[in-house]
């Protein structure tokens, strides 16, 4: 969880704050204009619609990602021009971004904000779900049977490389649903 | 850290009680709501926190157990008082000069860079600015002194919408950035989007106090025929009943979510507007103040 620094603000950065991030009010003012490419996206909101604020920014990301509005690799708007912008609570967004974290379609870097990390334009959120869940399930019993970390990384990339070795190879890529981006992944 | 904590603290004047037994513990980094109906002590209360009044019983400590009204206190607090208040016949450059000598810390650069980014000329004198723009004055002010918690008494009555969007948008910022906030509104709406914390006053008390989540959380609508709105009114602890011919509308606290729903009865989650109004109406005796009392964990009669 991090809070971008980019526009100069009040706030000298109250320690223990869930709000701040490790960096955030560390530094001294910037002068406005942030760094780098801004966001590709704008939020709105809709009070009308009865769908709780997060959840709307989190669907508004998902709908900008099956329509190719972002990419892997863009940057998401950052907290504090969204709670600048729509006035809302920085925790919302914070928390719009750590479910789509979560479902993998974003990553945090630290001091910068958060980014693209996945596309969805082959869709199926629910099943990439399920089928994580079916993932943790069966990391909890490798777990449980005394492997560590290397260990499960070891034993997957093993069978995941039979499992293709054995179809030759020819559909590697096109199961997925959500293809990650390699350098969004740092 | 608490940057609020109030121990039956209370202000009467003469005999007449403003402010009752109030015992608040407002975490840091938040943004909680005072609401209450006019007169229900949400200025004195702000007032104490900033050692403009006295109590005359209890006790209250900010920014992690300094005493309220104490230097150290006043060092870390940022107060905008009911009205936005500014010296009219001043510019805002000699508002932003005065505010510097009196305070030992204050941020020239960034007073300046926001009332241009606000659009605000620092030639022009503080009283012939739009009401919107005094507000931002005022809070400009309050943050320049570079606060750890911004106390606004009723910042947004005289505020059109779209200034209410820019006011509320600069004390979002300061939020995300470390600066924890306590504001006093009737504008429930607005106060959804931007508080996480609500404390509800009426009468001089606190009726409910705690996390936004936590309170929806804690509360559901209980829907059935009148007829047995009374028993299970008797099953759980209620904070409103709302009864036609028909049929009952019962608003109860419950312990979790997976509380049984008595049968024949459709449960419902609650807004935060409904859920303050509730609590608004409810007679003082009928409510428990504070989340601790809302979400106790011990099972009620029904899930027994």
């Amino acid at each position: 969880m991090t809070i971008d620094k980019g526009i100069s603000t009040a706030g000298a950065g109250a320690a223990g704050s869930p709000a701040s991030g490790g960096d955030a009010g560390g530094g001294p003012p910037r002068g406005t204009g942030a760094r780098g490419a801004p966001s590709p996206i704008e939020y709105r909101l809709d009070p009308a619609s009865g769908v709780p604020t997060y959840l709307q920014l989190v669907q508004q990301v998902e709908h900008a990602l099956r329509l190719g509005y972002l990419k892997p690799g863009d940057q998401l708007p950052k907290v504090r021009d969204v709670v600048a912008a729509l006035a809302i609570n920085p925790n919302t967004v914070l928390k719009a971004y750590k479910e789509l974290e979560t479902k993998g379609l974003a990553a945090g870097r630290p001091g910068q904000g958060t980014f693209v990390q996945a596309t969805l334009t082959q869709v199926a959120l629910p099943e990439l779900t399920g089928l994580r869940r079916s993932l943790l399930g069966w990391l909890a019993s490798a777990e449980e049977t005394g492997l560590d970390e290397d260990g499960i990384v070891a034993l997957f990339t093993s069978v995941l490389r039979d499992f293709y070795d054995r179809r030759g190879g020819a559909d590697r890529h096109a199961g997925g649903d959500v293809r990650a981006d390699s350098e969004g992944a740092a | 850290m608490n940057v609020i904590e109030t121990s039956g603290l209370g202000k009467s004047y003469g005999r007449v009680p403003a402010l009752r037994d109030c015992t608040l513990a407002l975490p840091a980094g938040r943004a909680a709501a005072l609401v209450g109906p006019n007169g229900a002590g949400k200025s004195t209360l702000m007032n104490m926190l900033v050692g403009l009044t006295i109590p005359t019983a209890g006790s209250a400590a900010v920014l992690g157990g300094q005493p309220a009204g104490s230097a150290a206190a006043l060092d870390g607090i940022g107060f905008v008082a009911q009205d936005a208040p500014v010296y009219k016949s001043l510019s805002c450059a000699d508002m932003l000069h005065l505010t510097r000598n009196l305070n030992r810390r204050f941020d020239q650069q960034y007073a300046e860079a926001r009332l241009a980014e606000l659009g605000i000329p620092l030639k022009k004198k503080a009283g012939k600015l739009s009401g919107g723009q005094q507000a931002q004055l005022a809070l400009t002010l309050a943050l320049a002194r570079r606060p750890r918690l911004l106390i606004l008494d009723e910042p947004l009555a005289a505020l059109d919408p779209l200034a209410r969007q820019d006011f509320l948008g600069t004390v979002m910022t300061a939020l995300a950035d470390g600066v924890s906030v306590l504001l006093s509104s009737h504008a429930l709406a607005e106060l959804e989007r931007v508080a996480d914390y609500f404390i509800v006053l009426a009468s001089g008390e606190v009726r409910l106090a705690g996390d936004a989540d936590d309170l929806l959380a804690g509360h559901r609508m209980l829907t059935g025929p009148a007829a047995e709105a009374d028993r299970i009114a008797g099953q759980h602890s209620v904070v409103e009943v709302r009864r036609a011919a028909a049929q009952a509308h019962v608003l109860v606290r419950i312990s979790g979510p997976a509380e049984p729903v008595p049968p024949g009865w459709e449960a419902h989650p609650v807004g935060l507007e409904e859920l303050i109004l509730a609590y608004l109406r409810a007679p003082g005796g009928a409510a428990q103040p504070g989340p601790a009392a809302a979400l106790r964990p011990e099972p009620t009669e029904v899930a027994r």
